[in-house]
C-alpha cells in the first residue's frame, strides 16, 4: 500500500472524473476502472481485479461500492474514502441540480432524445464489461462454459444474482474451475 | 426551499390530495431516510431497483408509483451511479439539499463500512486457493449474467430496423471493449453522435 499524497490525488482526480462519464450505472464504469488501475497505474494485477469486481458483486450495496475497494487496496482507509467521495461528489451535484429542474424539461424533445441515444451507449459499455471482467479472471474453458452456461440461463428465466454466484463459488470450491 | 423547488409538487400534494389522487404520501424524517436507504442498500443485492420500491412505494408511501417511475427514469441517464442519484433527487425533493445529503449516506455509509472489512479479510487470505477458485467463479458468473443483459437490451435496439442505435452499440464495445481506449474520449465522441442520431428519428 502506497499512501502518498500523489497517489490519493490520482485516485481523487481519476474517480472525480470518471463520476461524470458514468453512463448507464456503475457496473458501465468497470472497463475504464481496469485500463486505468491495472494497464496505466499497475495499482493492481488482472487477478486482483477480477477478484475485486466478484467481491463488490457479492457485497450488498450498489455496484459502485467496488470504487471503494479499488481505493482501499491502493491506500488503504483513506484511499478507500476519497475514491468513494471523488465517484459520488460530482455526479450527486450534478443530480442534485437536474433534479430541481426536472419538472421543467420533463417530456421535451431533447429528453426524448437524450435518453433513447444513450440507450446504444449503454448496452455497448455493458458487452465491454462482460468481456473485461471474462478475460481478466484467471480463466480456462470450464470457467467459460460456466460463464456461457449462466448467460443462456439468465436470458431464457428470472434468476436471483446470488443463486448464480453460490453455484459457480460453490463449483470453483470443488476444484472445478 | 424556494418556490420553484421540485419538492412543492410532493409537499403540496400531501397536503391537499386531489379527488382520485393516490392514498395519502407521507413525509419521512431524516432519521428515516438514513434508516430506509441503509436498509435498501444492505438487502439489495444486484437488486437494489426492487428493494427501493417496495420500500417507497409500497411500504412508506413516500412516492406514488408514477413518481417512482419518472424519478428512476430521469437517474437512469444522469452520470453516476443510478441508485446514487436516486438517492440524492429523493432526499432533496423530501428535505432539501441536507436529504440528499443524508440519503446518499445512508446508501453509501454500510456498505462502505462492510467492504472495507472484506477488503481487509480479502488482504490477508486472498491467495488462498480455495478462496481464490470461488471469487474466479463468482466473477464468471456476473460476466455471464451481464451477457444475458446484453442480450435482452440488443433485441429491441437490433430489431427495431434503425441503423444508427446498432452501429453506435458495436463501436462503443469496440472502442472500449476491444481497443481498450479511454472512456471520457470514446464518449466524448459517441454520446453527441448517438443523441443526434436519435433526435433525426424522433
Amino acid at each position: 500500500m502506497r499512501a502518498d499524497t500523489a497517489t490519493i490525488l490520482t485516485l481523487t482526480g481519476f474517480f472525480a472524473v470518471l463520476s461524470l462519464f458514468t453512463i448507464g450505472g456503475g457496473n458501465s464504469a468497470v472497463p475504464e476502472m481496469h485500463r486505468f488501475s491495472v494497464e496505466v497505474q499497475h495499482w493492481l494485477t488482472d487477478r486482483q481485479f477480477a477478484d475485486t469486481f466478484a467481491l463488490a458483486q457479492l457485497a450488498p450495496g450498489p455496484n459502485l461500492i467496488i470504487v471503494t475497494l479499488i481505493g482501499y487496496h491502493v491506500a488503504g482507509i483513506a484511499g478507500a474514502l476519497v475514491a468513494t467521495l471523488a465517484m459520488c461528489g460530482p455526479s450527486g451535484l450534478f443530480a442534485y441540480f437536474v433534479g430541481r429542474a426536472a419538472d421543467r424539461f420533463k417530456g421535451s424533445a431533447w429528453h426524448t432524445a437524450l435518453s433513447r441515444g444513450l440507450v446504444p451507449v449503454t448496452l455497448g459499455l455493458t458487452a465491454s464489461s462482460a468481456v473485461v471482467i471474462a478475460t481478466t479472471a484467471d480463466f480456462g474453458w470450464v470457467a467459460a462454459l460456466v460463464t456461457f452456461a449462466t448467460a443462456t440461463t439468465a436470458y431464457f428465466v428470472r434468476i436471483h444474482p446470488l443463486w448464480a454466484f453460490a453455484v459457480a463459488a460453490l463449483l470453483g470450491l470443488s476444484g472445478v474451475l | 426551499m424556494n418556490d420553484s423547488s421540485p419538492s412543492r409538487s410532493l409537499a403540496g400534494q400531501s397536503a391537499q390530495s386531489p379527488p382520485g389522487a393516490p392514498p395519502r404520501l407521507v413525509e419521512p424524517t431524516l432519521s428515516a431516510l438514513f434508516i430506509a436507504f441503509a436498509t435498501i442498500s444492505l438487502s439489495g443485492f444486484g437488486g437494489v431497483l426492487a428493494w427501493s420500491r417496495r420500500m417507497m412505494v409500497e411500504e412508506r408511501r413516500w412516492l406514488t408509483p408514477e413518481q417512482f417511475n419518472e424519478t428512476y427514469a430521469l437517474c437512469s441517464f444522469l452520470p453516476g451511479g443510478n441508485i446514487l442519484n436516486f438517492s440524492v433527487i429523493f432526499g432533496a425533493r423530501l428535505r432539501g439539499p441536507l436529504g440528499s445529503l443524508v440519503a446518499l449516506a445512508g446508501l453509501m455509509g454500510p456498505p462502505m463500512c462492510l467492504i472495507m472489512i472484506i477488503g481487509a479479510i480479502y488482504a490477508h487470505y486472498g491467495e488462498i486457493p480455495a478462496l481464490r477458485r470461488m471469487l474466479t467463479g463468482v466473477a464468471c458468473a456476473a460476466a455471464g449474467l451481464m451477457m444475458a443483459t446484453v442480450a435482452k437490451m440488443a433485441r429491441p435496439l437490433f430489431r427495431s430496423g434503425a441503423v444508427a442505435g446498432p452501429l453506435v452499440a458495436v463501436a462503443t464495445f469496440a472502442a472500449i471493449g476491444i481497443v481498450q481506449w479511454p472512456l471520457p474520449l470514446v464518449l466524448a465522441v459517441i454520446v453527441p453522435v448517438s443523441i443526434a442520431a436519435a433526435w433525426v428519428r424522433l
